[in-house]
């Protein structure tokens, strides 16, 4: 529980332009119980003047659904990563630290450029082939719903980078392709049909920066708002390239 | 030379990725605009499903039934050809997702299930867990991913729609957009533009369900440098949206349906909590509004009824704009069965349980009905000519419009589960009528005139430059809030023209306020400030055509309410009875002067309006509406 009941205070990195230094500044608001990260920084920027009573740029942030489902307002929030639309004031330790999504390149303040996890889904094809998006006057092959659960889990990846930025591996320094693409390619490989294209995607992650760069720091499963369970589709993958290094090896 | 030619698609949502998806699969290379990753666009939000009639609950569901429930719950005001083929539409594109790989729920078979939804008697909706609109999503976006990687489409994300290049035949041939990051203003010329920039709930702001990206500033744009804005004054509200500062979220039907009860204090200056007050000194309204109905009247009556008791009686708690919704009363296992997802939603974002306490709720702006003016041409069954490229055709040459930015396919008021539909298929409608648009060129059309071209990006320019410069009284994020109090209380659930009237004055004054701000924020560098300046004075011109459009209309249809000209059932009389037959006639002659499309016209003095027949050769309005 916060100490002060008065007021919500903040720290708050800020940084205005990439490769700019970074510098920290607080703010203040009146308390309210109803609170959450972004509906305090919209007070905020109605007024953006710091606790030393200096006018300052308003902090630039992204979000958009406001309900956990769009992935756009991960941040670090008292050092852990998470979406800010449901981190409600009252469950924070005060003064709130707000940092930028680490890992990712910085845009302006707490806006990230998470272009790379774009890319992640093109390199292992995270998508069925479909002859074409018409009708085939076919229905589709059925799915029990046991698969389907296990799948739904997967299907609701919303990109928002938090495994991403949590994981030692990922990161400007490696090439290593992250969880979030890694789960993407383990839902793509159970589909009836996207299972034809399943070599295709693990080779996509068998080289450099594929599925053997995981340190199975477990650090990803943690952070993940909507609980996806990434180490579970890494072990799997892990089966399944082994299965296909040995099917490689022997033209199977 | 002979170049392929090119398409420009505006917004990442369901329906601008159905149309890139059909552009791109004939050949024609597209250029996708969206202000952020595609796959975070507000159809994201879509909790409930999607609607087509698969029929496979043994209730003898009929695509006709469909037809006729989605033109009747729009109370007529829709063209009926356009829905008709949407309906007929339906089940192919759901399979058609799930050949793209979409979860959906499945029965102990493994076939697609299907749920009820939206006030409709039979199972017709089809969902995936509580995510339907992400799922749905997902599938286009893959795909599109799928295209780009092939080199067929090419993403602009981050880049925001700005204005429209025509000709000097007024024919529509690219855009303007201005990176967001850098705020560069680029010209993009193509041979074709299809909007798809989704709805404008943010005109309630705060109280609206919808992203806070859903301005209506590109449709705006688009009205006006001329395309005409349909049907402007049908706004739906959602009656039982939680409350937030930031935005309302939406409690699904389902609370009322399994039993939950709506109340307030009979004393609004009861401060005690909910649970310390005893029955007696509770007014559970509607269940004394609507004695055979209670708690699960329709949503239009519900919102109508919170209103009534807060805004007209005082009876909020507390005098604010809240009454509760009371699932404390039920069992607790049989509520967390049946309405786990909503109950998850609560928690997370109130912090409290509301099996312990009753939620806090209020109407919400939720899905406007009307949009920009898009064409159809009817074909011998009396549906949409497929291939036609005048469906979706918006009246500027050259620019096509899909999703929830048209108006063309709910009427006067949306089915629960139809908008997902209606923006899968208008997209893939738009998509093809452009493919045909595209083949029928003349290749030695006049070409852009660059001075033309070069002088829209100074003007544009010289817009950030002054809104940079100005150092006037105004905060730009304080005028949305005072945009959004204003269309709620006066433009909102009930209206009145004198209100109507006032809140005309009221937008021309916040117009020329929003003129006056200070940014706050020099930089020329990710300035989304200066952004939202911008978007915030077309928001203003856009919610001029709602209160315009709503002044006009003298009647009660769907969800535009104007309790002045009620034509009230005589209670008690039916068919045959003098006074039944009285308000029959009464009904029919309402209708001939009522059922109209709305059209608005941009013009510098304010929206001029006009009306269009409505296309009701598939079921005509013969009689009137007689729940009792
Ligand atoms: C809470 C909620 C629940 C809902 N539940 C259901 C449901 O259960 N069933 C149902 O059928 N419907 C539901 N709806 C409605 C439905 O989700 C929407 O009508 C539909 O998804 C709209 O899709 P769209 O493609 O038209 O627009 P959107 O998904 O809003 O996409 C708009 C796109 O336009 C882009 N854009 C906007 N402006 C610009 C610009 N200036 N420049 C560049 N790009 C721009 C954005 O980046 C975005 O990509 C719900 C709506 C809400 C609010
Ligand atoms: S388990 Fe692998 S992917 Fe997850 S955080 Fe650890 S190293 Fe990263
Ligand atoms: S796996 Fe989880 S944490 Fe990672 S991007 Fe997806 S939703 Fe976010
Ligand atoms: S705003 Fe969409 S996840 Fe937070």
């Amino acid at each position: 529980m916060p100490a002060n009941r008065m007021s919500i205070r903040f720290k708050i990195r800020r940084q205005d332009a990439p490769g700019s230094p970074s510098y920290w500044q607080e703010f203040a608001i009146p308390y309210a119980p109803d609170h959450n990260v972004i509906s305090a920084l919209m007070v905020v920027q109605n007024n953006p003047v710091t606790t030393d009573g200096q006018r300052v740029a308003p902090v630039v942030w992204d979000r958009n659904c406001m309900e956990e489902v769009c992935g756009s307002c991960a941040m670090l929030i008292n050092g852990v990563p998470r979406p800010s639309c449901s981190a409600l004031i009252d469950s924070l330790t005060q003064p709130i630290v707000l940092e930028p999504l680490p890992k990712f390149p910085v845009v302006r303040d707490l806006l990230v450029d998470r272009s790379r996890i774009d890319e992640g889904l093109r390199r292992v094809r995270a998508w069925i082939e479909i002859d074409g998006a018409w009708d085939t006057h076919e229905g589709a092959p059925r799915i029990s719903p046991i698969e389907w659960s296990a799948n739904y889990l997967y299907s609701r990846c919303m990109s928002c980078g938090c495994c991403l930025s949590a994981c030692p591996q990922f990161g400007p320094h490696s090439a290593f392709i992250g969880p979030a693409a890694l789960a993407q390619v383990r839902l793509m490989n159970a589909h009836p049909t996207g299972r034809y294209d399943q070599a295709e995607r693990l080779h996509a992650i068998m080289g450099d920066g594929g599925i053997s760069d995981c340190g199975n720091a477990q650090n990803c499963v943690r952070v993940c708002p909507k609980a996806i369970p990434l180490t579970t589709a890494i072990g799997e993958l892990g089966r399944q390239t082994t299965v296909q290094a040995v099917k490689d090896l022997f033209g199977g | 030379m002979k170049t392929t030619p090119t398409a420009i698609v505006i917004g990442g949502g369901l329906a601008g990725l159905w149309a890139t998806l059909r552009i791109a699969d004939a050949g024609f290379p597209v250029q996708l605009f969206s202000l952020f990753e595609v796959k975070r666009s507000h159809s994201v939000c879509a909790q409930g499903g999607i609607n087509a009639v698969l029929d496979t609950k043994g209730q003898r569901d009929s695509i006709h039934q469909h037809i006729v429930d989605t033109l009747k719950g729009g109370e007529y005001l829709a063209n009926q050809p356009p829905v008709k083929s949407m309906c007929e539409a339906a089940p192919g594109l759901i399979h058609t997702f799930e050949r793209m790989g979409v979860t959906f729920s499945r029965t102990s078979e493994g076939l697609l299930d299907q749920r009820l939804f939206g006030g409709v008697k039979n199972k017709r909706t089809c969902f995936a867990g509580a995510s339907s609109g992400q799922q749905l999503l997902y599938g286009v976006d893959q795909q599109v991913r799928r295209l780009e990687s092939l080199g067929q489409v090419v993403k602009f994300e981050w880049w925001e729609f700005l204005s429209l290049l025509k000709d000097a035949d007024g024919v529509c041939r690219g855009i303007l957009a201005m990176d967001l990051k850098s705020l560069e203003i680029r010209a993009f010329p193509a041979d074709v533009v299809v909007i798809a920039t989704g709805g404008f709930g943010q005109i309630y702001a705060p109280k609206t369900t919808t992203s806070s990206h859903c301005t209506g500033a590109a449709a705006s744009r688009c009205y006006q440098q001329g395309a005409w804005f349909a049907n402007a004054e049908f706004f739906q509200f959602h009656p039982t949206a939680m409350i937030g500062r930031d935005k309302n979220r939406l409690m699904s039907e389902a609370a009322r349906g399994e039993g939950g009860r709506i109340w307030t204090p009979r004393d609004p200056r009861d401060a005690r909590a909910p649970n310390a007050i005893p029955e007696a000194e509770r007014f559970y309204f509607l269940e004394e509004f609507f004695p055979a109905y209670g708690n699960t009247v329709s949503r239009d009556e519900a919102s109508r009824a919170i209103w009534h008791v807060t805004r007209e009686m005082g009876l909020g708690i507390q005098g604010t704009d809240r009454v509760y919704l009371d699932l404390t009363h039920l069992d607790r296992a049989f509520v967390s069965g049946r309405l786990g997802a909503i109950l998850d939603i609560y928690r997370k974002f109130a912090g409290t349980d509301p099996l312990a306490a009753p939620m806090e709720i209020f109407p919400a702006a939720h899905y406007p009905m009307g949009g920009l003016w898009v064409d159809f041409e009817r074909d011998a069954d009396g549906g949409m000519r497929p291939d036609s490229p005048r469906n979706q055709a918006t009246n500027l040459p050259g620019l096509y419009a899909c999703g929830e930015c048209d108006y063309a396919y709910h009427g006067a008021n949306r089915l629960g589960a139809n908008s997902l539909l209606s923006a899968s298929f208008s997209g893939r409608v738009a998509g093809e009528s452009v493919v045909s648009y595209l083949k029928g060129l003349d290749h030695r059309r006049t070409p852009l005139d660059q001075a033309g071209v070069a002088f829209e990006i100074a003007r544009q320019q010289r817009l950030n430059q002054d809104l940079m410069r100005s150092n006037g009284p105004e905060n730009p994020y304080q005028l949305h809030q005072a945009l959004g109090a204003l269309m709620t209380t006066r433009v909102g659930v009930v209206r009145v023209n004198s209100e109507l009237a006032t809140a005309l004055d009221e937008l021309r004054e916040l117009e020329r306020r929003a003129a006056s701000v200070a940014l706050g924020d020099s930089s020329a560098w990710t300035n989304q400030t200066l952004v939202f300046a911008r978007q915030l004075q077309d928001m203003i011109r856009l919610a001029m055509v709602v209160a315009k459009s709503a002044l006009e209309r003298d009647e009660c249809r769907g969800a535009h309410h104007k309790p002045a000209f009620k034509i009230p059932l005589p209670e008690g009389k039916f068919a045959g009875d003098p006074e039944f037959e009285d308000y029959r006639a009464r009904w029919r002659a309402n209708n001939d002067r009522w059922l109209k499309t709305t059209i608005a016209e941009f013009s510098a003095e304010g929206p001029r309006i006009h009306d269009e027949e409505i296309d009701l050769s598939i079921y005509p309005p013969t009689e009137p509406r007689d729940y009792r």
